[in-house]
Parts: C-alpha cells; structure tokens; sequence
C-alpha cells in the first residue's frame, strides 16, 4: 500500500467536497435578505412597504386637488429621519401570497416590513392563521384609538393584534367614453353586443361573483350552492361567447385607458387615481361591494419601524391628505374635518366620504365562500384553468 | 467514475426535485396541510379535468413548429449560402431581439396587436379586418407570439447545419444533371436533416409548455397547460394537481419524442 491517491479517489473526493462546499453555499445564497424571525426592537433606518397600484397620494394627485405640500411619504421621511422604500408590487392577492409564502412558511423574512392585503380574499387569513406575521407594538402606535369602530373588531383578527386597515373601496364599473358609451350594469356589461371581447373582470373570486350575484338579485354575503352556481354560469356563458376580454388583477388600468377594453370591473379609486377625463366610475345599479385593504407586518420584517409607520398614517390630518391624494376610504376618525380644511371640495368626493345613499348600495363578501375549496376549483376553471 | 461530477450534477438538480414532484402529486389535502397518500387519482381527475387544454397545448405548439421551421429554413439557407461575408450580421439580427427579456418581447406584442394600436387600424383601413376583426385576444396573436418568441431556436440550428454542407456535392449534382429542385432535394434537405430535428425539438417541447403568450395575448378560451399549472400552483394552492399535471405534460413529450425519434431514425436525434 501507498499513500498516494489513485486517480478515482481524487476524483471522488473532490466530488464530496464539492458538494459539501456548494449546497450549503447556494442554500445560503438563495436564502440572502431579508432575515429571519428575530426582529429587534430598534427602529431601522429603512422601512420597505410592498402595496398595490395607484394606492397612495403623488405630487400630481395632490396638484390636482390643489394641495401645495409634500406627499405623506415625504413628509414621513422628513419628521422622522426614516427612509421608505415603496415597492409597488402587488397585483393580486394570490399572486403575491404565492410569491411570499414559500420563504414565510420556513419562518424566512421577504425584506418586506409591510405588505398590504385584502378582506375580501382567502389569503389574509392565511397569512394571520398561520402566523406569517407578527403583532403590531400598539405602544407605538398611540393613534390606534383613531381606528372607527366599524373596523375594531374584523373576524380574521378580532382584535386588530396583527392588522391595521390601509384603506376601503368599492367594486364597480368603469369604462372609456373613448370607445365606449357609458355601461352602468353588470347585465349589459357581460351582454351587450357592442362591447364584445372588450370587457374585463377581476380574477379575484370574492370581487368579480360578489357583482355578478347582486346583478343576479342575491345576496353576496350569504352565498349558498345554488346562488353560486348561477353566479359562475353567468360568468361562464360571457366567457364562452367571447365577451369576456381577460381575468385582471390590478393591471386592468392601463388597458383601459387604453382603450382595449372599453369597459371593466373596477376599483373606485384607480380611475380617479389615472387623472384621464376620459374615464368614468360607477356604483353598478344591483349594488356594489365594499372591502378593506389591511397593512400587516410579514416574518422578518422591522415591528418597531413599521409600527411607527403605521401610526404616522392615523393621524387624522396626515390620513386626509392620503385619502384624497389617492381616492380611497380611510378608516382614521376625524378625517372628514382635515380633508375639508385641505380643500373644502373633497369633503363631497363620493369616492372619499361615500354618501348614505351609496353606502346602502355596498354589500360585502361572504368569508365562507372565500375559503371553500370547491368554489375557488370552479373559479378557476371558468377562467380556463 | 468519471462521469461522476456529471451524474452528481443530475442527481442534484434532476432528479431530486423530480423525485418531490412525483412525491408531490401522489399527496392528497387542502393547503397548507398536504400529505402522502398514493393519490393516484389526483392523475385521472387532472386529465378529464383539464385534456382539453392538454390537446390545446399541442395543437399551438404544434402549429408555431411548422410556422417556425417554414419562416426559418429559407432564411438560414439564404444566410448560409447566399449571405457571404454579411453572415455574422445576419445572424446577430436574429439573435439581438433576444437580448431583451421574453417577458417585455411579448408585452411589446400586446401593444402592436392592440385593439387600438397602428396595425389593426391599418388593417381595418384597408378592409382586410372587419370593423369587428381584432388580432389580439385571438388564437392567431397566441401561436404567432409563441412562433416569434421560439424563433431563434429554430433558425440557429438550421443555420448550422446548413452551413456544414459541402458546396462541391452541390456542384456535383448539377454536374450529374440534377436539376435545382431536385439537388436541393436530394442533396440539401437530407444533409440539414439534423438541423430540421434539433429545431423542431428546442421549439416545440418549451412551447409545448408555455404560457406567458396565452396568458397575455390569449383570452381565457385560449389557456393552454402551462397556464392552468401556473394557476394550479400559484393561485388555487393546489399543488398535487399541479404536480400531476406537470407529469402529464413531461410524459406525453416523452411519449411524442419517441415516435418522432422512431420515425426519423435516431441518429438525426443525435445529429
């Protein structure tokens, strides 16, 4: 025997070692960012906030509602020394709990100290019940007593441990007088003629069926088999005859202004938001659906810097400058007396401070229906997939 | 032994995740609480639940192949034969497109073929379109969007195999009479053979599996497999059936590839 190695052992041995010296190395790699689950009690420098399109005040928008000041954002970074980084970034529900959820459900952080996601999907209640998110410091939060009652005590966090709302809307109709006449019901949306092939829907469940039920004269919060399938029917036959466009997400603005599609489900805000004249919102004549968008704080992220975050935003008068600059409903008390004394006009913004009149048109989602597997399968697949 | 690094490499980045993909598409459950129960069924359901997407699938892959190869081979002929010192030119001018992500080639696409954009307008105008007709949102912007973006994989092959050929048995076939059809077909067309098999495979087997041109040049009649998989594992959470979808489609290739390898002969397989 000798101790030099024969050729195959090097070979072995360098194989061995490189894979000890590899795997970990690209674990650790892909890993990068983000942190994990120990999360300081310092307030970072930096806070990174994900939300959806068109959902906050901008120079323009505030020029438009002849507010001269900085935006909130500035105005935070300003009073507080704290950068933000703001990632617009979520266009869907599903689709950012999909990207998320692998690193979170391993406790890994996703750089993201705050992300936005609505009530009226199945996946807030993902993230709670799994506890893929970490509870508020109220300490920090003093404004927390401006939460409206109305929103104290929501069923997927009872007592508003993990959530804060970011702001309200209503699902109605747009479309592009460009292109289009004015379409004010879901019926002639889905079948009129003229329209064909230039209609779009959202590809959120709760939303798309929650119009198509009250144009069917049911009630969209207590959903039951047969309401459901008449719901999907109506959608499937405007699907089958072509006049549905697509299923969106967010991304139905632009196509709209566009003029691809001449009209769509959407959001009350964004059209405001675009700033086209050219572009018209409705309330549908059966009624619209209300939902909340919530602020939680993802594994990893920073609870002191966003909860200081947070706080900031419910200060009625920072709240009022947000609201109008980004045509949403806020759920600060007090908000109505700031907003008029920004511009005694927006205090009438119907899409700001919704009248009685529009209220009682507002039904919201059955959480049931949003949850129940059968119905998110026959979702789906009226969708082609 | 010394295939050992390239076996290693295999296993790790092949049949590993293959082996928690089969794992995964026997389990059975709702998200997030999955577990393995031989759910052999979770295959029959995704076939009767989704063949029609499946056959769909092929169908366009299948058409943008054929479109692919009928664009391509005599363009890689004319720069191969005909294209003289200019070669590298040509071929970086197919090549450069591809220097931009797949993502914004085919949104770029999304607006040229837009209801309200400059061809259909152009179209309209001179009444090839009716004042209904559109291209986008149609069967014909899907496989055209998967022609273009897989077009390259088609031409770069051709191109190679094209310009391997040697200019003397050309020379020899008209000398022996041939006429130019027959020496192109004679000649030519059995010496790019190779060419022809390795484009239509890198073609059509990714296409097979594509979904960002149904997804954004499509309607939801147009959905092939890859977006009802993609919507399976990222929107419904149901990832058993996503598994097993992604099964089916790997296996009825495989299926494919074999019959064509047997039709063709495999030594064109391996060039």
């Amino acid at each position: 025997m000798n101790d030099r190695m024969t050729r195959e052992q090097l070979l072995r041995r360098g194989a061995a070692g490189a894979t000890l010296l590899s795997v970990p190395g690209l674990l650790a790699a892909c890993g990068g960012g983000g942190g994990g689950k120990s999360a300081s009690n310092k307030v970072n420098k930096v806070l990174n906030f994900a939300n959806w399109p068109l959902y906050i005040d901008t120079p323009q928008t505030l020029k438009a509602a002849g507010i001269h000041k900085p935006t909130t954002l500035q105005q935070f970074e300003k009073q507080t020394g704290i950068k933000v980084n703001y990632y617009v970034e979520i266009n869907d529900n599903p689709g950012y709990f999909a990207k998320v959820q692998g690193r979170l459900s391993r406790g890994q952080g996703i750089g993201r100290d705050i992300i936005v996601s609505t009530d009226n999907d199945r996946f807030l209640g993902e993230y709670i019940s799994n506890k893929w998110v970490q509870k508020l410091d109220k300490s920090l939060i003093p404004n927390f007593s401006n939460l409206i009652a109305a929103q104290q005590h929501p069923p997927f966090d009872p007592n508003r441990d993990y959530s804060l709302p970011w702001a309200s809307g209503m699902d109605g109709i747009a479309w592009n007088e460009k292109v289009s006449d004015p379409v004010t019901s879901v019926k002639q949306l889905f079948e009129d003629p003229k329209l064909k092939g230039r209609v779009g829907v959202w590809n959120s469940m709760g939303d798309t069926l929650g119009l198509v039920m009250l144009e069917n004269g049911d009630d969209p919060a207590k959903v039951t088999d047969a309401s459901f399938n008449r719901a999907i029917a109506r959608v499937q036959k405007a699907v089958s005859s072509g006049q549905i466009l697509k299923f969106y997400g967010n991304d139905y603005a632009p196509v709209l202004e566009k003029g691809d599609l001449k009209a769509t489900m959407a959001w009350s805000g964004d059209i405001k938001l675009l700033g086209d004249p050219k572009l018209h919102w409705v309330v549908p004549t059966q009624g619209g659906i209300i939902w909340t968008d919530n602020m939680i704080i993802p594994l990893g992220g920073s609870v002191p810097t966003a909860s200081t975050y947070m706080n900031f935003m419910y200060e009625p008068k920072t709240s009022a400058q947000w609201s109008i600059g980004a045509s949403y409903i806020s759920s600060v008390k007090g908000v109505k007396a700031e907003a008029v004394k920004l511009n005694p006009k927006e205090g009438g913004n119907p899409l700001i401070f919704p009248q009685e009149a529009t209220l009682s048109q507002m039904h919201q989602n059955d959480p049931a229906m949003l949850t129940n597997p059968k119905y998110n399968k026959a979702w789906l697949a009226v969708q082609g997939q | 032994m010394l295939l050992a690094p390239g076996m290693l490499w295999l296993a790790i980045f092949f049949l590993v995740p293959m082996g928690f993909l089969g794992y995964q598409s026997l389990q059975s459950g709702i998200f997030p609480n999955f577990h393995f129960t031989w759910q052999f069924a979770n295959f029959s359901s995704a076939i009767s639940g989704y063949h029609t997407q499946l056959v769909r699938s092929f169908f366009y892959a299948g058409i943008a192949t054929v479109a692919c190869l009928v664009l391509a081979y005599p363009l890689a002929y004319w720069i191969a034969f005909r294209a003289g010192p200019w070669r590298n030119l040509f071929l970086l001018f197919i090549v450069a497109p591809f220097f931009v992500t797949y993502l914004v080639r085919t949104l770029a696409w999304l607006n040229i073929l837009g209801d309200e954009g400059p061809i259909v307008r152009i179209l309209k105008d001179v009444h090839i379109l009716g004042p209904n007709g559109r291209l986008l949102a149609t069967t014909f912007a899907v496989v055209a969007g998967i022609t273009y973006n897989f077009f390259p994989f088609m031409a770069l092959p051709l191109y190679v195999s094209l310009e391997q050929i040697d200019a003397r048995l050309l020379e020899a076939a008209k000398d022996l009479y041939a006429s130019p059809t027959k020496a192109f077909l004679r000649v030519t067309l059995p010496l790019s053979a190779p060419g022809i098999v390795a484009g239509t495979l890198l073609t059509f087997i990714p296409a097979a599996g594509d979904f960002i041109n149904a997804y954004f040049l499509g309607t939801p009649n147009q959905t092939m497999i890859g977006n009802v998989i993609q919507a399976k594992f990222l929107e419904s959470l149901d990832y058993p059936t996503a598994a097993s979808l992604s099964f089916i489609l790997m296996g009825t290739i495989m299926v494919m590839l074999l019959v064509y390898a047997w039709i063709v002969g495999t030594e064109k397989l391996t060039g």
